[in-house]
């Protein structure tokens, strides 16, 4: 496995996609941190960023990647290994690459300039996200056989993700104003792991206070022990679930 | 060596293979013949476990192979077109393969690679070379960890009168160790002077399986083409 790894991101390394990429989050995040005075602004703003971003990077460059690698895939497979160590191992290879690229990326702006524990909590994020991302971009290329269409899923999602998922929450929080749905909207963020990200660095932010009655009960759940570590396993069945389906569909795909 | 038993496998609406069931046994060398898209690259495929039959089942050397994978250790597959990771070059994917099987008591066969003279061009990047040059990689990785097992789809498409020259002798050395090669082709002269027994094939389903003798008796001819074009008509 370790071997098959170890191509992977060599393979990844090389390509310059990659390299931009990490460019592109450095400069961001210094030059947001250089043009704010206080450097916890300068995170918020660079949360914004990065919340749209990296799930979107993610996605494409891994359904793209595992396109490509066809080849890869079809040659591994004659070979004496087991369908599931090729598998694994692409998924560790790709989302080991994305996560290091948003660690040079972001992480070493972050830590340099608000090393606090709002910027482990961005870090941390972050590098989930990237995982998530790869694990879901995975399974859309494994269940797509056609490549435009699949990347057309991709695109699908990540705007399901990023903005349709927040226009549905309105919608039914609209619909339903005169119901108490402070407690029910805990629940629903834990459908998005985007939104989950988003609501655990504002509420370590101190800036919950801006979100009202909502936020003040987001404070009460996710600001304690148990809120926090219900929602990083949240984060963590986010990695399992897609990486476990499409896991199981690549066992019998037919290359 | 191998046992196919009823294998079945659709694609849609397509029937690619139809209840076939084969029996390969050591040191033959079989040719599998067919018209195109009769299910002969499916067949090895599914041999492979590339390709996962809808029913039926496959064993090597007594084991069933749809939980197993270290069988494939045994086998030596040269595909059809051969695909491989494009900005690789030759050198990185024959290190790459070395290292995947990790067999380093065994010292590895590069008869192929030096008599294609595969040495010179080693830092080529598989994107650019051409049809014949992969054929030739191809070759090379299938015969160079000693298998048991040889199956060679198409070998001789694409490469030039010399290289396919000595691809025939490499698979006439092998046979004669006591291999199993089974091959597609569809050049039949070729397959005049490598094999033992013939499978035949249409539409998915396995016309006959017959030793090369009873066949060249039964039809009256010498050459296998002919021979098969015989049958083919008294059908």
């Amino acid at each position: 496995m370790k071997k098959i790894i170890k191509y992977v991101i060599i393979d990844i390394l090389r390509n310059r996609i990659m390299l931009a990429y990490t460019l592109f989050l450095f400069l961001i995040s210094f030059s947001i941190f250089n043009l704010e005075d206080n450097s916890t602004k300068g995170l918020l703003s660079l949360l914004n960023i990065i919340l749209i971003i990296v799930p979107l990077v993610s996605l494409l460059f891994s359904a793209i990647y595992v396109y490509n690698s066809a080849e890869f895939l079809e040659l591994l497979v004659s070979q004496p290994l087991k369908r599931r160590t090729i598998w694994l191992s692409l998924f560790a290879g790709l989302s080991g690459s994305m996560a290091l690229a948003f660690f040079v990326g972001a992480g070493i702006p972050i830590l340099v300039f608000e090393a606090t524990a709002t910027g482990f909590m961005m870090l941390t994020t972050g590098i989930f996200l990237s995982v998530i991302f790869v694990a879901i971009a995975m399974l859309a290329a494994v269940k797509t056989r056609d490549k435009a269409k699949g990347i057309g899923v991709s695109i699908l999602l990540w705007l399901y993700f990023s903005i349709i998922f927040d226009g549905l929450i309105l919608f039914v929080l609209f619909q339903f104003a005169d119901y108490p749905l402070e407690k029910a909207m805990i629940g629903l963020t834990a459908l998005n792991p985007i939104d989950l990200g988003r609501i655990l660095i504002l509420l370590k932010m101190d800036v919950s206070v801006m979100m009202g009655y909502t936020g003040a009960i987001f404070k009460d759940f996710f600001g304690t022990q148990a809120g926090l570590i219900t929602s990083f396993t949240v984060l963590v069945i986010w990695v399992i679930i897609p990486a476990w389906f499409s896991l199981r569909k690549f066992n019998h795909k037919d290359l | 060596m191998i046992i196919a038993s009823n294998v079945s496998k659709r694609f849609g609406k397509l029937k690619a293979l139809d209840d076939v069931s084969v029996t390969c046994a050591k040191g033959e060398c079989i040719a599998l013949i067919g018209p195109n898209g009769c299910g002969k690259t499916t067949l090895i495929k599914c041999i492979l476990g590339m390709v996962i039959p809808n029913s039926g089942f496959i064993t090597f050397n007594g084991k069933n192979i749809a939980h197993d994978w270290q069988y494939r250790a045994r086998i030596g597959y040269m595909p059809q077109i051969g695909r491989y990771p494009e900005n690789m070059t030759i050198g990185q994917v024959l290190d790459m393969m070395k290292d995947i099987r990790g067999r380093s008591a065994e010292q590895p066969d590069e008869e192929l690679v030096s008599r294609f003279e595969l040495k010179d061009i080693m830092h080529k990047r598989m994107r650019t070379l051409s049809g014949g040059t992969r054929q030739k990689v191809s070759a090379s990785l299938a015969f160079l960890f000693n298998p048991d097992v040889l199956i060679l789809d198409e070998p001789t498409a694409g490469l030039d009168p010399v290289a396919s020259e000595i691809l025939k002798e490499k698979i006439i050395a092998e046979k004669v160790k006591g291999k199993l090669v089974l091959i597609t082709s569809h050049i039949l002269s070729e397959l005049d002077d490598l094999v033992t027994q013939v499978i035949f094939m249409q539409e998915g389903k396995l016309c006959f399986h017959k030793n090369i003798a009873s066949l060249r008796e039964e039809t009256g001819e010498e050459k296998l083409s002919k021979a098969i074009a015989r049958v083919m008509m008294g059908k």
